[in-house]
């Protein structure tokens, strides 16, 4: 019985510490299997593969500069555009409107927006947005694609919001009530204690907010290649028709037969994994230290 | 008649259904150190929150009465302009982390976005550290953030912030009650000091903090204004049974 | 002076304007693709719709029926994945907070939620459809499922750290082994918080499309076997969606729908569970 007991209490500690352990090689595992899985495409073309232009299945010449760039360019502007929400947003909720009516039905709502399918908000980017930057493109002189970065981007802000929204909530909540008393007591409109006083304080805060928002922004695969328009071509204008890391991977990988096409989105995915990486551990590094330090 | 600053009738002060404050009536005299006290939850931070229109700040409080500055009703004027009249210090140091300690001394003229010039700032942060005893241990570090500084420091710190205002009345919310009794001793000397040209209303638990450093003493039991007088005679002969029992510790 | 404050005054209530204006405004696509969506699909929507299976272009009274199986089948196995291992490694970090391993484990768990669902479909392509040698339901229901550990893992540890040390306690007082008390006293006092996980993770992961692109790569028939190649709502969204045809488009319409109606129906029920856990503990 007593044995019994002891076995079952081992297997126990057994069971859950190689969980962890399955968890921690499952990340590895990811890492290693994109690593070698890239290897044929990083033994062809080393670092050109980041700076060339061409990306052409025909001749076998692949390089990723335009989804770099195509990337980079539609979530940059993406959190450009979505930061004044996100921002009133957290101060709504965390300043202006604790509690009551107005932040429940906000926080419901920003709820809801985090909870559509990127799919939904691709096929809806399809058939509203694209018809309206046609519109305006024509407007403007433009060729009118309709699809492209800026198309991409203001979908893609509209997606990062809610996420964006809630971190900021979080950080301002940070602020400590007795330093916002204070610059009340000197005074201060509330517009000026959150200028003074909360902005600045919840600077690292808000900085690493935006960089997990990017974190999200830069993964973002269904809604973008629905509305990106697909092109090989190093991007001109925010107009431009384009391709991010992630779309030109779900658009191309089922096609890729042969080694040398798939290893290349291959490495592209695994670009994707290092830089999204990369830039969550810093936000989340951030996140933590400034909580921290608040306690 | 006295040289009154502040004149409150029939204040009465709510957080939602619960009244914090009872129908409190309470003179207050100009260049004097007013103590509040009472047991914990009686209502004298309240009081004094009311008094620069802090108690707003909170979501369903409410308040009722009136509350006169000279002969102007404070609920007349609009709060930004009120709270720079009347300084305020908290219960915890809460300098501004991130600003310099220089910074944290005309922040109310940053935050107000009054502009002086540089010589004119010089000399209030000057004045103010004076005034607040902290010149001489901080003067050759102004330009660092005041979160180095002992807790002592950094509620003069605060206290010089509120002086820099150049206030009517500063409101001390149990300024020593985070401090050690060294760091307590020198901000109740500081208190005595200032009385000479700023009205002062302290609130403290500290039964012999009033007696030490207060000319007149209300005292609050569950939101009610019992007795209000001079320290000594208040202190001495209490005119109610509820004072004379907390005088001698028989509660709170 | 009394100018400059008039001016601070209106300046102030500009400034919560523009700030009510703008929180506001960002509730204005929510509002119009819920609009659009059901407007364009609700007349879709009926008895045949979701009983029926797809029909080729030009034939009418095309259903979905087999991308709600589908997707069915896809959550079931992910939940199969990730439920056992992500419960039991939640339990580990919530019992050995302090150690190596779960420092590791946990910032595995953070990168993991920030690896783009993109990637993970790679990833379930490599280790599953190329051995194997065909698309599969297995495949997508592991790319989902890694997708949903980390989620489980993180509602895990935060509600089994909230559960008082005594109750611990009182059981390993009372000579109850201490895998006992876990699995006896700790996780069912924690059980609605976990659910509140899952259920999180489940809404998340049935409106994915990406991890299955090239894993359960989609179907127009009724697939019930695990290693062929299955639908999926959002796959079925997605292709129908960017098809030239109206009558697909339609169908598609009418998918969203159903897929939000899912999703939020999914995320209200984890929020009453919630509820009802806070008001427990």
């Amino acid at each position: 019985m007593k044995k019994d007991s002891l076995k079952s209490e081992i297997a126990f500690q057994k069971t859950i510490y190689f969980s962890g352990v399955v968890i921690l090689l499952l990340l590895l595992g990811i890492f290693f299997t994109l690593l070698f899985s890239s290897l044929p495409s990083i033994k062809a073309f080393g670092l050109k593969f980041l700076t060339g232009r061409e990306w052409d299945p025909v001749s076998g010449n692949f390089a990723a500069l335009p989804f770099l760039a195509g990337t980079l360019l539609t979530s940059f502007l993406a959190l450009v555009i979505s930061i004044p929400f996100s921002l009133s947003i957290a101060l709504l909720l965390g300043e202006y409107s604790k509690g009551g009516a107005i932040s429940s039905f906000l926080t419901g709502m920003v709820e809801l927006l985090a909870g559509i399918p990127s799919v939904i908000y691709g096929f809806w980017g399809l058939f509203i947005l694209v018809p309206v930057i046609r519109f305006i493109e024509l407007k403007l002189g433009l060729v009118p694609y309709g699809v492209g970065i800026f198309t991409a981007s203001l979908i893609l802000s509209v997606m990062i919001i809610p996420y964006s929204a809630s971190l900021g909530k979080e950080v301002i909540n940070l602020v400590p009530r007795e330093l916002k008393e204070a610059a009340y007591s000197l005074g201060g409109t509330k517009f000026e204690v959150i200028k003074r006083v909360i902005l600045p304080y919840a600077r690292s805060g808000i900085f690493a907010g935006i960089l997990l928002s990017l974190g999200r922004a830069l993964g973002e695969t269904m809604a973008v290649t629905m509305v990106i328009g697909n092109s090989h071509f190093l991007p001109t204008s925010i107009f431009s028709p384009s391709n991010t890391m992630a779309s030109v991977i779900a658009n191309e990988f089922t096609e890729a037969v042969d080694t040398l096409y798939l290893s290349s989105l291959i490495e592209i995915g695994l670009l994707l994994f290092l830089i999204t990486t990369i830039v969550n551990i810093a936000g989340r590094y951030i996140i933590n230290k400034v909580s921290v330090e608040v306690r | 008649m006295e040289n009154h600053i502040l004149k409150i009738e029939n204040l009465s002060a709510y957080f939602g259904k619960n009244r914090i404050l009872k129908d409190i009536n309470l003179r207050i005299s100009r260049e004097k150190v007013t103590a509040v006290m009472g047991p914990s939850g009686c209502g004298k931070t309240t009081l004094i929150r009311c008094i620069n229109r802090m108690h707003e700040l909170v979501p369903e409080a409410k308040v009722s009465g009136k509350i006169f500055l000279y002969e102007e009703n404070i609920y007349d004027l609009h709060p930004i302009i009120l709270r720079r009249k009347i300084g305020m210090v908290f219960q915890k140091p809460n300098p501004f982390p991130t600003m310099s300690i220089y910074d944290n001394v005309i922040a109310g003229y940053k935050l107000n976005g009054i502009k002086i010039s540089r010589s004119e700032q010089d000399k209030i942060v000057e004045e103010s550290l004076k005034k607040a005893a902290l010149w001489e241990e901080v003067k050759d570090g102004l330009y660092r953030t005041g979160t180095f500084l002992s807790g002592g420091q950094q509620q003069r710190l605060c206290i010089a912030r509120a002086l820099a205002m150049n206030p009517e009345i500063i409101l001390l919310d149990e300024p020593t009650s985070a401090l050690d009794p060294k760091a307590t001793q020198r901000i109740e000397e500081l208190i005595v000091e200032l009385k000479k040209t700023v009205t002062i209303i302290l609130v403290t638990h500290n039964i012999a903090q009033a007696a030490r450093v207060s000319d007149f003493t209300a005292f609050l039991y569950l939101g009610e204004l019992v007795e209000y007088g001079h320290t000594e005679k208040l202190f001495t002969v209490p005119e109610d049974k509820r004072t004379e029992e907390y005088l001698t510790g028989k509660f709170g | 002076m009394q100018d400059k404050t008039l001016f601070r005054i209106m300046q102030d209530r500009f400034f919560k304007l523009v700030v009510m204006l703008l929180a506001f405004l960002s509730t204005l696509p929510l509002l119009w693709i819920l609009f659009y969506i059901f407007k364009n699909g609700i007349s879709v929507i009926n008895w045949r719709f979701l009983v029926n299976l797809p029909k080729p272009v030009g034939e009418i009274s095309g259903g979905i029926s087999n991308a709600i199986v589908g997707t069915s089948i896809l959550v079931l196995i992910s939940c199969i994945v990730s439920i056992p291992v992500g419960i039991a490694s939640g339990i580990y970090l919530s019992e050995h907070r302090k150690s190596r391993l779960s420092y590791f484990v946990r910032l595995s768990v953070e990168v993991l939620q920030g690896v783009p669902s993109i990637v993970i479909g790679i990833i379930a392509y490599l280790w599953i459809v190329k051995p194997v040698g065909s698309f599969s339901a297995l495949a997508g229901g592991i790319a989902l499922g890694i997708m949903m550990l980390p989620v489980i893992v993180r509602s895990t540890e935060e509600t089994l750290k909230l559960i008082p040390y005594y109750l611990k306690e009182a059981s390993l007082a009372l000579g109850v082994p201490y895998y006992k008390t876990i699995l006896k006293v700790i996780l069912p006092t924690g059980l609605s918080g976990i659910l509140t996980g899952v259920l999180l993770g489940i809404a998340r992961i049935a409106g994915e499309t990406a991890p299955l692109l090239f894993t359960a790569f989609g179907s127009p028939f009724m697939n019930v076997n695990i290693l062929k190649p299955v639908n999926s709502l959002p796959l079925l969204i997605f292709n129908y969606a960017m098809s030239p045809y109206a009558d697909w488009q339609k169908i598609a319409w009418g998918a969203s729908v159903v897929l939000v109606v899912m999703v939020l129906f999914l995320n209200l029920i984890a929020k009453m569970v919630a509820k009802k856990w806070k008001t427990i503990s």
